[in-house]
């Protein structure tokens, strides 16, 4: 594979959320808004790439056997890190985050990639894997939450848009419309790899 | 014991904050091992478990270990209870991931051994359950809501029935839904969001519970 296809795989072909479906809790809780989306896929973005440099620079140093408990530590430490930055520098955006910036470290797609990607390629390849892999996570984050804004609240990363005459559907900032929003995308993204195959 | 707080906690954990349902908790086991009631029901049963077990050692471990209080064993040992109290609670993530990936392997183990049977429909789920991020999840909620020993037991068992009761209701209706016909891209996951979606909205009606 070609190094640009090993970038960008993970924004489309190989998109964590859409395709994969992959890492989708804090997809679905933290999508309230475009602002949160932001925070999370960029908390997610670095812990994904420091993850993918480090188990790509020690995978020829692990035993096999005790691979998974040395890959979660590792992503521990960056989650670790990722907490305090955030309490320390954007104590706003920490708080209504909440904890699922400590979830990261149960997020499938940073042990999938650590698995499945960097413990087997060379740190560059392990690198561009993480970036797109990375920005596809924030990317599909920011779909999701611009339609939750804008439905839910009127407003795009806290501007309104809709003008003043428009009633927010608050059902899509709840639960319910974060499950019921990505189903839909979901199914969108399904159709329109369907109708891209059969174009070729 | 305050017997009214524990059924608080209790309509808490399974109705009102469901897991599934209003934390997005555990969402990828729900999507994925919701395609048949069996494996279901054995799935919610080992995370019950799981999650029980988790809340009792994690609250332990940050009780004892990592808070900022007299009684923590590392204070009293390394510095003979004098000074204050060294506050490790940054270390929270990693012990707690250590802890319940090392407790999965171990309840493994033991069930392997004294028990082949429950072995035999738990065992292929077990694994799974170290990344669920509800095992985590409660663990981290047990210590913000500064839940006692008691109640952290409490919450982590019935949080582990909130999950199984959405995962069972949601098998039961994909098992269903089988039969009907259903756009070809909306197949599989899809249909399931939306079908999570509207128990989520149902599940919206416990919230105007007032309880306590």
């Amino acid at each position: 594979m070609t190094l640009t296809k090993e970038f960008l795989k993970g924004l489309y072909k190989e998109n964590p959320v859409f395709r994969l479906m992959l890492g989708l809790c804090p997809v679905l809780a933290t999508s309230t808004s475009v602002n949160n989306a932001i925070g999370m896929g960029s908390a997610t973005l670095f812990v994904l790439l420091s993850s993918n440099i480090v188990v790509s620079l020690i995978r020829k140093a692990v035993p096999g056997k005790i691979r998974i408990p040395v890959f979660i530590i590792v992503i521990a430490t960056f989650v670790t890190i990722v907490e305090m930055v955030m309490a320390g520098f954007f104590p706003a955006l920490s708080k209504s985050l909440g904890n699922f910036i400590s979830l990261i470290v149960v997020n499938c797609i940073i042990l999938g990639r650590a698995e499945a990607f960097a413990s087997k390629n060379s740190v560059f390849r392990s690198i561009l894997d993480g970036l797109g892999m990375g920005l596809g996570f924030a990317l599909a984050m920011i779909i999701i939450a611009t339609f939750r804004e804008i439905l839910g609240n009127g407003t795009w990363l806290g501007i309104p848009v809709l003008g003043e005459s428009f009633n927010p559907i608050t059902i899509f900032i709840l639960s319910p419309g974060a499950f019921l929003t990505i189903g839909y995308l979901i199914g969108f993204f399904n159709w329109f790899e369907s109708r891209r195959l059969a174009g070729k | 014991m305050d017997f009214q707080s524990l059924f608080v906690i209790s309509i808490g954990a399974i109705f009102v904050s469901n897991f599934v349902l209003s934390r997005f908790l555990g969402i990828c086991p729900y999507i994925g091992v919701s395609k048949q009631l069996d494996s279901a029901l054995g799935m919610g049963m080992a995370v019950i478990f799981v999650m029980s077990m988790a809340s009792v050692v994690t609250w332990s471990i940050y009780t004892f270990f990592l808070a900022p209080t007299q009684a923590n064993v590392l204070y009293l040992i390394f510095m003979k209870g004098s000074g204050s109290p060294p506050d490790l609670t940054y270390l929270r993530t990693i012990s707690f991931i250590l802890v319940i990936a090392t407790l999965v392997q171990f309840v493994e183990m033991v069930i392997q051994k004294l028990s082949p049977g429950l072995y035999r429909s738990l065992g292929i789920y077990l694994p799974l359950i170290t990344t669920n991020c509800a095992v985590l999840g409660v663990s981290l909620l047990n210590i913000d809501s500064s839940y006692s020993f008691i109640e952290s037991l409490v919450n982590g068992f019935m949080s582990g029935v909130g999950f199984t009761l959405a995962l069972v209701l949601m098998a039961g209706l994909r098992e269903k839904l089988e039969l009907a016909n259903v756009p070809k891209a909306m197949k599989g996951a899809p249909i399931a969001f939306i079908m999570a979606g509207l128990m989520s909205l149902a599940f919206f009606g416990f919230a105007g519970l007032k309880l306590g």
